[in-house]
């Protein structure tokens, strides 16, 4: 039997001035972010096991001589913790100029990933775009790496391995890792090869938990030059029956790309290939845009609502007058929304009154 | 699935059988990944050594469509060991003695003879799964689909029945659902022996309910299945409305299916694709495709999500609850003046049971699984708690049976068909996606490197595979993922058109095909001259 979480009762602590309570087994991150208290992180993924990589995230607590990083060091009752003291402040922006410097580039477009955003954002917060430190870059990007779906730019790598950690915790795949250290890290697979051929499924998970844009989502950056804003719309992904949770990206009326939804009952974030980069089949030249009815000469004509909706209605008519009710079948579909489902039975059972309805799968 | 996906996380003994988790419901293994991270053991079946093998603890090779027989001996060793869980027997079950009695035939010695496992492997399995806190069953397709289906079904059943692993967090039976609603396509009442909700159709209650509701005389009989409409398909059926599924690619025994659609009268097709069975309508209509429409979907854990509409569709695209509700009305039919999906969902809702308490407006962020009996409701993430629907667990005598057919001298090879990770049933919109081919371009049959070289084929070259059905060219791909004697293809290819061979027989009870199995005789052949996969 394995072992569960048993319900502690809550301890307290101080956390810049205020006495709060916390639940043992908490991070002083996840205390304080509770009360709203923003403390800066870069190699943090709250789905993942605290990493304590890059030290953004530290703080001050009473008794001890250096800070400490909140996001990997447990709540304490009795802890004195000051989370924005001019002391810590200040070690977070040269932490972020040195952070910069390494990279080639830090506005990237959002279209990158979900977490794209996290470093620039960062900068502009600690107004840390000083160029104060000559740049070391760790990491060389990929551009040999031909894959449709991610792009490996590790030129903005800032070795938080939060992509490696994300790959071997969440999805369990190790396809990636981590090759020697400081700035000579560099991201990489078993024999430094393609990501093809790794264990990598190409989920996309790393993608989408890089705080840089060095792991980027090439399909959705397709987009990119496309003007105006980037809308999100929650829906659930077409494919399998997992259900996962995602949000659409559109710029007007243009489907760019596909987020995981974090809060997702069912996936809390996680994507397979097929839900993150298999959504582009609604814009293929192949859809059918108009209705179309058998012509004399044997072919399918592109036809108006009207007329094929007649033709339909007409066709059944006439099968009903000649044979009865029960020579016509209705077979739903196992992809469309329970509301297809439920009208293909009630067009069966209250318009022509039988129970001849099936779905597309007997299994 | 009894019980809900997050729970896939707590078991201390995982049993997967029939399912390759990490290809088709890849989101779902990637929480099985962290049970076993935590210190669960599991146990695969499968006839192939998939993506899952290798996480095994245990793994057992069985022979395809040996099922039934592994379960029945796993049974045995349970109850000879002592492992029964007698109160829950005694309390939530019937027909349990019986069934104790009845494995007694049933030695893992016996299985071990007809599934090709070795009798101590599926002994430890029994003993993990009997002893275990929580035991808990995944299954898929590998289970179902096959003539003895139901067979299989009930006797996992009766594994969860006989040591209480069932109604816990961490327990339960699990089937896992493949296309994204076929759950809602079965709550919605789209099968013929129930009304939404899964009411039974023959009830006079219920047939009372929808009289009422619906404002007309219903029929009192059962509807006739799928498969049983197309084979009378020119005969008693004569025309059909099929709703986006390529009938044609993904049934077996395609040259039957394509004659039956092409003998009907009239053929209506409402796709977002001229599918392969597209092509064979008189009408085909035009439906706005996933994010392009407003609605509801239900997954394999019983959850209701909302659906929303992020694009307008493709020119005169129309949603499909519009399509079919349009159509009803010329043919003047009542009850179909809907204007939004809302509509038709909160209609759905009054006339179930097991969505009763749900509307459009509380599935807004997904957080019910039904049944949801009343408004009010939570919601119920774990089924048969306290009890079982209809009062108590039934204890089926299932004895194992061989496959519709059987390898022989003409056709020695064993045949199984499924699924891959990147592409996604017959390919409509995978095969549509950029960037897919990258991985998957072409189907290819699966042999173990010693068969390669035992039948005179070559890696990456061709081979003509034949069944008593017909005939495939198809290439050939070494992997030790494919055990000696059984070889592996997907029917995901309209090039290659695999569901050719498949279709020796159905399942009695809900003539499910059976896709899983199908001898066949492989030998080298030419490379095609064009793409042609018909020889
Ligand atoms: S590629 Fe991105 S996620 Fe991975 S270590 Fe570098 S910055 Fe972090
Ligand atoms: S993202 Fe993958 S696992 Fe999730 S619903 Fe889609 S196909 Fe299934
Ligand atoms: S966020 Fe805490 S060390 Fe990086």
């Amino acid at each position: 039997m394995i072992a569960n979480p048993t319900d502690a009762k809550s301890e307290s602590l101080t956390l810049d001035g205020k006495e709060v309570s916390f639940t043992p087994g908490e991070t002083i991150y996840e205390v304080a972010t509770r009360h709203r208290k923003r403390i800066p992180t870069l190699c943090y993924d709250e789905r993942l096991e605290p990493f304590g990589g890059c030290r953004l995230c530290a703080v001050e607590v009473e008794g001890s001589r250096l800070p400490v990083a909140s996001c990997t060091t447990k709540a304490t009752p009795g802890m004195q913790i000051r989370t924005s003291t001019a002391s810590v402040e200040k070690h977070r922006r040269t932490l972020l100029e040195m952070v910069a410097s390494e990279n080639r580039e830090i506005d990237v477009d959002p279209l990158r990933g979900y977490a794209s955003q996290e470093l620039s954002t960062l900068l502009d917060r600690y107004d840390a775009r000083t160029g104060r430190f000559a740049g070391a870059q760790s990491g060389s990007s990929r551009p040999d790496d031909d894959n449709p779906f991610i792009l490996r730019d590790y030129d903005l790598c800032i070795s938080c391995y939060r992509c490696v950690r994300v790959c071997a915790e969440q999805e369990g795949d190790h396809a990636i890792s981590v090759m020697s250290r400081g700035f000579h890290t560099q991201i990489t697979t078993e024999f430094e090869g393609l990501l093809k051929h790794s264990a990598c499924t190409f989920c996309g998970q790393c993608v989408q938990t890089c705080p840089t844009g060095a792991l980027a989502d090439r399909k959705a950056m397709r987009f990119a030059h496309l003007s105006g804003e980037t809308k999100q719309t929650r829906t659930i992904c077409p494919y399998c029956g997992v259900g996962c949770s995602v949000d659409i990206l559109t710029k007007d009326s243009t489907m760019v790309g596909v987020l995981p939804a974090m809060d997702g009952p069912a996936n809390l974030g996680a994507l397979c290939v097929k839900g993150q980069f298999a959504w582009d089949f609604v814009q293929h030249p192949d859809r059918l845009a108009t209705p179309l009815v058998r012509g004399a000469d044997g072919e399918l004509q592109p036809t108006d609502w009207d007329t094929a909706l007649d033709r339909a209605a007409e066709g059944f008519r006439k099968v009903v007058d000649e044979h009865g009710r029960h020579s016509v079948y209705a077979v739903a579909s196992g992809r469309a929304p329970n509301e297809a489902g439920y009208l293909m039975q009630k067009f069966v059972r209250a318009g022509l009154g039988t129970n001849n309805v099936d779905n597309c799968s007997r299994a | 699935m009894s019980n809900p996906l997050a729970d896939m996380e707590k078991p201390d003994v995982i049993f997967c059988i029939g399912t390759n988790m990490t290809e088709c419901h890849p989101v779902a293994a990637t929480r099985l990944k962290r049970a076993i991270a935590r210190g669960a053991k599991m146990i695969v079946a499968d006839p192939r050594h998939i993506g899952l093998a290798d996480l095994a603890d245990l793994y057992l090779p069985i022979r395809v469509g040996s099922d039934a027989a592994l379960l029945l001996a796993m049974a045995h060793v349970i109850d000879r060991e002592g492992l029964v869980n007698e109160q829950f027997i005694g309390d939530r079950t019937v027909e349990g003695e019986k069934f104790l009695e009845h494995v007694k035939q049933f030695p893992p010695e016996w299985a071990a003879e007809i599934t090709g496992v070795p009798a101590e492997d599926i002994e430890r399995a029994a003993l993990w799964y009997g002893k275990a806190d929580r035991g808990a069953i995944y299954y898929t397709l590998g289970i179902t689909e096959h003539i003895c289906g139901v067979d299989n079904v009930q006797s996992l059943c009766n594994l969860a029945l006989m040591t209480g692993n069932i109604g816990r967090e961490g327990t339960g039976i699990n089937p896992m659902r493949g296309q994204n609603n076929i759950q809602g396509a079965g709550d919605t009442g789209a099968i013929p022996n129930n009304y939404p909700g899964f009411q039974p159709v023959t009830d006079p209650k219920n047939q009372e309910k929808f009289r009422r509701a619906y404002g007309r005389t219903v029929d009192l009989e059962k509807g006739i299945t799928k498969v049983t409409a197309l084979e009378m398909a020119g005969d008693q059926i004569r025309a059909m409305l099929i709703d986006g599924e390529n009938t044609v690619v993904s049934d077996p025994d395609r040259h039957h299916c394509e004659h039956a659609l092409k003998s009907l009268d009239h053929l209506v097709v409402i796709d977002i694709f001229l599918t392969e069975t597209a092509e064979l309508a008189d009408v085909v209509l035009p439906a706005a495709a996933w994010g392009e429409t407003d609605g509801s979907q239900t997954n394999t854990e019983r959850r209701v999500q909302r659906l929303r509409a992020a694009v307008p569709p493709p020119g005169d695209a129309k949603p499909d609850w519009w399509i079919i509700s349009q159509l009803a009305r010329r043919l003047g039919f009542q009850g179909f003046e809907f204007t939004d999906a809302k509509g038709v969902f909160n209609e759905l809702c009054s006339l179930s049971v097991t969505y009763a308490g749900l509307d459009w407006d509380r599935i807004e962020h997904g957080e019910y699984q039904w049944p949801v009996p009343e408004p009010g409701h939570p919601g119920t993430p774990i089924l048969h708690q306290g009890t079982f629907v209809n009062g108590r667990g039934i204890f089926h005598l299932i004895s194992y049976r061989d496959p519709a057919e059987t390898i022989d001298d003409e056709y020695p090879v064993w045949l199984t068909t499924g699924r891959r990770l990147q592409s996604y049933h017959t390919r409509t919109q995978t095969g549509r996606s950029a960037g897919i081919d990258y991985f998957l371009s072409e189907e290819s049959l699966e042999i173990h490197p010693d068969d390669v070289a035992a039948w005179g084929l070559r890696d990456g070259g061709w081979a003509r595979m034949h069944s008593r059905r017909g005939c495939v060219l198809i290439k050939v791909k070494e992997t030790r993922r494919s055990p000696r004697g059984t070889v592996f293809a997907s029917f995901s290819f309209n090039d290659v058109p695999v569901n050719i061979l498949t279709g020796g027989g159905y399942d009695p009870v809900t003539q499910t095909a059976e896709l899983k199995v199908c001898p066949v005789r492989v030998e080298p052949a030419e490379a095609p001259s064009a793409r042609q996969g018909v020889a």
